[in-house]
């Protein structure tokens, strides 16, 4: 398969009046065109460092980040809180990134009232996001950000602020809206159930400074939909693994 | 229909009466202070030259209504009272946002702000009246200078406290700083300047009656000033009753337009 991302030896140091910090540190990773990477990590380790320096939101300190794509690429980003902007209906809060990039077009708006239906949210196109519950907020949050029709997702732990049965339908959703649209994904996330019922490829980070302890190719039995890879015979084992290597302590 | 069930409607009617109760209550305190007021006079417990009473001021009213001598002491002060608190709100947001939009001109200015924030304004009097003179424009410059600083703090406050994951959102997608204060500070900004809005009603109402007992010749300021000189209490007390009412509408107006705007995000 095409490679549509190529990092190599990214590093990032953030100063402070007391000192240097290393946050990232030896960064290699190769991601291919439609693969679903998720990067787990202890809590504080710089994860979502990387996917900020990904989307141009926060400066490398050194190494190279290359795109195989549309020059500069078009990336889409997720946060944990849905971020809905509350005085915009949730059409014009799909509209946004349209109307940032200046590509509000008759016919990109066409497409993003599609994938509104599309994704069940027909109804509520004039809506304010205040009237929908927290689950379909989220399912907003990422059809605004496939409305710009990104090369690549990162999605920054997109199910945290959610409960737990929520999480469980939330991360379904968002994975067949995903998978349906043929998109690559960097996802960074602390659970680790989550993690492999998702992912194609799990890339597990040490303590800070973050660099690569190991990778998962993540093959599980009758691969389908999230809820229901729970239920591969490999996937306590995979849990197993992961679990030591984050060789967490209390 | 839909149909209320029985302790619905018990709930309802109980929400229903506390709500009359305490409102009979506010009235009933107000009657009793009055009567009061205007008992004590009548019985001479008080002396009505030093305490004046309802009665007389009620005659007061009458009379300056009678003489055309009311409206234009109560317009004046309005019209001097939204003029500062409007410029205020708008300079104030100006400023706020130059402050935002450029870190170290805020850094710069911020130990000057805070000098001036702090100084009472009430102190610049003398010199106002010299530069500008003594005129109504004073009286809103008096009135400005009050309630712009606040203004300007409070609002700065909003903008660089604002929710940092919307203005993350927006960085994604390439925003530039110009659209990170159309997109999410300003509207998002909208309930905190009408809040600032709120106490630039009351503190711009200080300068006007400050700036008026100072110099003017006309304004609710000026009439409990003029009262004060040829030793009338029942003016003085008209004036601070009528100032105590425009003061609750404007400030009501303020509240109003606030449920309105909040209804609409």
């Amino acid at each position: 398969m095409d490679t549509i991302l190529n990092i190599k030896n990214l590093k990032k140091n953030y100063h402070t009046l007391e000192g240097e910090v290393e946050a990232v540190s030896n960064f290699s990773l190769t991601v291919r065109k439609g693969e679903f990477v998720i990067i787990v990590g202890p809590s504080g380790c710089g994860k979502s460092t990387i996917l900020s320096i990904l989307c141009g939101l926060e400066q490398k300190s050194e190494g190279s980040i290359e795109y195989n794509t549309n020059n500069p690429p078009i990336i889409g980003y997720m946060l944990q809180q849905d971020t809905l902007f509350p005085w915009r209906t949730i059409l014009n809060n799909c509209l946004l990134g349209l109307e940032i990039t200046n590509q509000l077009t008759g016919e990109k708006k066409e497409k993003a009232i599609k994938l509104l239906a599309k994704y069940g949210l027909q109804d509520f196109i004039n809506h304010y996001p205040n009237a929908l519950s927290g689950g379909m907020r989220q399912r907003v949050a990422l059809i605004r950000t496939l409305a710009i029709n990104p090369d690549i997702l990162l999605l920054d732990e997109p199910f945290s602020a959610l409960d737990y049965q929520t999480r469980l339908a939330v991360s379904d959703d968002v994975y067949r809206i995903i998978k349906k649209e043929k998109k690559t994904v960097i996802m960074v996330t602390h659970d680790l159930a989550e993690a492999i019922s998702m992912a194609d490829r799990i890339v597990v980070l040490s303590k800070r400074p973050a660099t690569i302890k190991r990778i998962y190719e993540i093959n599980l039995t009758n691969k389908s939909t999230p809820i229901k890879n729970r239920k591969a015979k490999e996937f306590a084992s995979y849990y197993e693994k992961i679990w030591k290597d984050l060789d967490v302590h209390v | 229909m839909f149909m209320y069930s029985e302790e619905q409607l018990l709930y309802l009617k109980r929400i229903k009466r506390n709500k009359l109760l305490i409102f009979l209550t506010q009235i009933l305190i107000f009657i009793i202070l009055v009567t009061l007021w205007e008992l004590l006079a009548r019985l001479k417990l008080i002396n009505t030259f030093l305490f004046s009473s309802p009665g007389d001021i009620i005659k007061t009213i009458i009379n300056l209504h009678k003489n055309n001598d009311l409206y234009p002491h109560i317009l004046i002060t309005i019209y001097e009272t939204t003029i500062s608190f409007t410029l205020a709100t708008i300079i104030g947001a100006i400023i706020a946002t130059i402050f935002w939009w450029n870190n170290f001109i805020a850094k710069v200015i911020a130990p000057y702000l805070t000098i001036l924030n702090s100084l009472p304004k009430v102190a610049l009097g003398p010199i106002i009246i010299i530069w500008v003179g003594a005129n109504a424009n004073s009286i809103i410059l008096m009135a400005l200078l009050i309630s712009t600083f606040i203004t300007i703090i409070n609002l700065y406050d909003g903008f660089i406290n604002y929710d940092e994951n919307q203005i993350r959102l927006l960085k994604s997608f390439k925003a530039t700083k110009k659209d990170i204060y159309f997109k999410a500070i300003l509207p998002g900004s909208l309930p905190n300047i009408i809040s600032t809005l709120k106490i630039n009603v009351s503190m711009s109402l200080i300068g006007v009656i400050m700036g008026e007992l100072l110099v003017s010749k006309k304004g609710l300021g000026y009439l409990i000033m003029y009262g004060s000189q040829v030793f009338n209490l029942n003016l003085i007390m008209t004036g601070i009753i009528i100032l105590a009412l425009v003061a609750f509408i404007m400030y009501y107006l303020v509240c109003c337009l606030e449920k309105k705007i909040s209804k609409q995000i």
